[in-house]
């Protein structure tokens, strides 16, 4: 019992939540926060980008084709290098941000919406509907998801919504899947025993009792899922059946670079080192994310900080 | 026993970093044990004895733990700056543990043989035939009968006991000179647990073993102590000879500690006896399991429950006790529609529980509640103390209106002896016995008329168990309420209890007003349980001697 109350002298600060107090913590941690301030500039690059950038990326600037990065010939606009047409990658990177983004958070969304609810419905009824969803997802998993993405795009034609719709639903059977499996587990659990007993509803023991328990998992998943999103969309885009240009995004950037890798390596490495690192930035906030979510938890991100000074 | 002590502990002191800064875990704490010597380190959860016992072997985390300063020497040898390598040498060769949950401490996968047979060639002592004739060896001397087939079961196949066994004869493979055991028979059904202890007692005389056996509950401390060590925030506070220490304690801490020990000789009838109509009547209850079979197998069923009855009045006790299997908690499973029966009614004030639909059914949980063994998986650990409480309000809508919820919590807080300011703070942050207070409150929130108590208190240490009975029973003068009270622990619903009913193997053996019950059991099963409660070493020595 005396290593209770000594460690929680100021628990009751501690439990208050609300915005600035997620974002002191956050704060503590160097790596989340760069991740966060990174997450925050891209964001910024696809909202407001377009606008400020303007036509930069159609311009074809025939002295700086292929150009290599870091110099200054040019103006700031060329530091990352030029494409073979002489376009600037720093103003396509940014532009591109918006398409790359948008596609792949509303393909994550979706697919991590969908399939975290039918999931949760397969996991905790016992009886023929859980068992219909989970052959439905067996089907959508055996069918190769690129044939899949082809024959959908193909027939429907290749446009935005429905390039994210092709994206959410092969994706789908990982949530799905996952959060099956949690919530089997945690519906066994005694809390969700100890709710029954009081007389909780369905909804409430879902929503209030085991959702919390297997969203954390789902997050993380969405973050890793997000980079291979952004490539599936590239390799459909490099068919023809994805985003159509003068539209591009990283995905489709990569892809054209790949041509050029042996003498212009940048124009690949650029848009596939921003991918990379907006992933990486997404899994180490949605890390922190778990972390500060569990109360149990919570008190790591706090010592960490101790630990340093 | 004047010879140097094997293995001494000097003023130890082992700090954790949490999050508001260091919390000393054990704070200059010295004992030492001879060979041949059981010493028995005594204290409550929290109290620091298990760290204590880490240290020795080298099993604490840095970080967050950090050893600040002691010595621990093994015949004069500092172990604490030995080599890693060396230490690892001693570990399991000189000096060897086993712990309190033997299912987490073997691996599932593989067959106890092998894991015993590991424990030879990972020391290089033996490899082959002759790791495999050694593991029978030491199966047959823990107990385990017919050894050479039971070679190549897997730990799943084995009794909790038997594998508490298996884990004692991984621990005395090598041979070692000190034993540590860090609560080895907590987990375990009192008949068992006097089985191990007596076990244990068995190879220290064969081997000359030291154990130092780390323990909350003073029947077993007692049974086994030579000497005892008495820990309390991370401080010794009494140490002495056993005798000394259980019959004329010296320090207030260790008094209130023994006066926890339940009395065998006095009970307080409660002088209205229990009448009117009964709120609860169970007829004939019967459940059986269906075990899914193999591909190929028989359809197997397994009988929980056979033919079950029995009353409950208003305002009555009835305490239900068996050892585990016996199906007690099927009951009370079986009583709030969390399982379905297979057979029998239950009559809640004439309706039948098992033919109530949802409307009646949500009407029922509000005056039946339940009160759950583990206090520690029985909450949500997501959501403070202050939702945990009013969750009974959110579902049955018409209990309090809103803006009175936290008064209400804080009143409920008080009642069960936890203060208004602990509503903001998550279920992780307080002891096993706070926790349970909770749960006490949660079940209190909808103003109920029966509580139904698994296994409650078998979880806590024992003061802390005395401390909840007693609320329990405050609750039920002050509230009228009536309790099914569900234990393997006989001794102790003496006081508690109006009427025993006593199950084995999903039959009611016994069935009788309390006093009676203990004065003369009528099975010999219901006398083995009352007296499986161990008796001090100092006694059986008398006993011998006689």
């Amino acid at each position: 019992m005396s290593t209770l109350s000594l460690q929680t002298p100021d628990a009751e600060k501690r439990t208050a939540s609300g915005p600035a107090r997620i974002f002191r913590l956050l704060l503590r941690d160097p790596l989340a926060t760069l991740a966060f301030a990174f997450l925050v500039v891209v964001v910024v690059c696809a909202v407001a980008g377009p606008f400020l950038i303007g036509d930069l990326i159609e311009k074809p600037n025939f002295r700086a084709r292929n150009m290599p990065p870091f110099s200054l010939e040019q103006g700031f606009a060329y530091i990352l290098g030029a494409d073979t047409l002489g376009r600037s990658l720093l103003a396509r990177l940014v532009v591109g941000a918006r398409n790359t983004l948008g596609i792949a958070t509303a393909a994550v969304l979706c697919s991590l919406v969908i399939g975290g609810t039918l999931g949760l419905i397969a996991g905790y009824s016992r009886g023929a509907l859980g068992n219909l969803i989970m052959r439905a997802t067996d089907i959508v998993m055996s069918f190769p998801s690129l044939l899949l993405a082809l024959v959908v795009l193909f027939s429907l034609g290749p446009s935005v919504p429905n390039l994210v719709l092709v994206l959410a639903i092969t994706r789908i059977p990982i949530y799905l899947r996952t959060t099956r499996a949690e919530v089997l587990e945690v519906r066994e659990r005694m809390f969700v025993n100890a709710a029954v007993a009081l007389g909780a509803s369905h909804s409430r023991l879902i929503f209030r009792h085991i959702a919390p328990m297997v969203i954390p998992t789902l997050l993380t998943i969405g973050a890793i899922d997000f980079a291979t999103v952004v490539l599936a969309e590239s390799s459909l885009s490099f068919l023809g059946l994805g985003i159509q240009s003068p539209q591009f995004t990283w995905g489709s950037m990569v892809a054209t670079g790949r041509g050029y890798l042996a003498n212009a390596w940048w124009v690949a490495f650029w848009p596939g080192l921003m991918i990379l690192l907006t992933t990486l930035s997404l899994n180490i906030l949605s890390n922190w994310w778990r972390t500060y979510s569990d109360p149990q938890q919570r008190w790591r991100l706090e010592l960490a900080r101790r630990h340093r000074k | 026993m004047s010879t140097a002590p094997i293995l001494a502990v000097e003023n130890l002191t082992v700090d954790f970093l949490s999050g508001d800064g260091r919390f000393r875990a054990t704070d200059g704490v010295s004992f030492h044990v001879h060979e041949g010597e059981t010493l028995v380190i005594l204290g409550e959860s929290g109290s620091g004895k298990s760290v204590s016992a880490s240290a020795i072997m080298g099993l604490i985390d840095t970080p967050p733990g950090e050893i600040v300063s002691g010595r621990i020497r093994y015949r004069g040898e500092d172990i604490v700056d030995m080599p890693a390598e060396r230490r690892r040498d001693l570990n399991g060769r000189r000096i060897a543990i086993i712990f309190q949950d033997p299912l987490a401490h073997l691996n599932p996968v593989y067959t106890v043989g092998w894991q015993l047979a590991e424990v030879f060639s990972v020391h290089g002592i033996a490899g082959g035939e002759e790791a495999r004739r050694r593991s029978i060896d030491i199966l047959r001397r823990v107990g385990i009968p017919d050894p050479e087939t039971r070679m190549d079961w897997y730990p799943h196949q084995f009794s909790g006991g038997q594998r508490q066994r298996i884990m004692i004869g991984m621990a005395i493979a090598l041979g070692p000179e000190i034993l540590i055991a860090d609560e080895p028979t907590t987990a375990l059904d009192v008949s068992v647990q006097a089985q191990i202890l007596e076990l244990l007692k068995k190879l220290q005389r064969e081997e000359g073993l030291a154990i130092v056996m780390i323990t909350h509950d003073l029947e077993v401390a007692a049974n086994m102590a030579d000497r005892i060590v008495v820990m309390n925030s991370g401080k010794i506070v009494e140490e002495g000879p056993a005798r000394e220490v259980f019959t004329a304690p010296k320090h207030a801490y260790t008094q209130r500690l023994m006066s926890a020990l339940p009395d065998h000789d006095e009970h307080k009838e409660r002088a209205d006896e229990a009448e009117g109509a009964p709120v609860l009547e169970v007829r004939n209850l019967t459940k059986i399991y269906q075990l899914s079979p193999g591909m190929f197998g028989k359809k197997k069923a397994l009988q929980a429950l056979d033919n079950v009855s029995f009353v409950l009045r208003p305002g009555e006790t009835l305490g239900i006790v068996g050892e585990s299997g016996s199906g007690k908690s099927t009951v009370a499973r079986l009583l709030l529609r969390l399982a379905e029966a297979t057979a029998g009614t239950a009559l809640y004030r004439g309706r039948n529980i098992f033919e109530m639909d949802r409307r009646e059914l949500l009407a029922f949980r509000r005056r039946v509640q339940m009160v759950f063994q583990d206090p520690y998986s029985s909450m949500n650990p997501r959501m403070n103390v202050f939702s945990i409480i009013s969750e009974p309000w959110c579902i049955h809508g018409d209990i309090l209106e809103k803006p009175r919820w936290e008064e209400r919590v804080a009143e409920l807080l008080e009642l069960v002896g936890l203060r208004p300011e602990h509503a903001r703070r998550f279920p992780h942050q307080f002891s096993g016995g706070q926790r349970q207070r909770i749960a006490i409150a949660r079940a209190l929130a909808c103003d109920p008329e029966v509580l139904v108590c698994d296994e409650a208190v078998s979880a806590l240490d024992v003061s802390i168990q005395m401390q909840i009975i007693s609320l329990l029973a405050d609750l039920r003068d002050r509230l009228g309420l009536a309790y099914i009270f569900i234990t393997h622990d006989l001794p102790i619903v003496r006081n508690f209890a109006d009427r025993i009913l006593v199950m084995k193997s999903g039959r009611v053996v016994e069935e009788g007003m309390t006093e009676a019950l203990f004065r003369n059991p009528r099975e010999d099963y219901t006398r083995m349980l009352i007296q499986a409660a161990p008796k001090p070493k100092w006694d059986q020595a008398q006993a011998m001697a006689s």
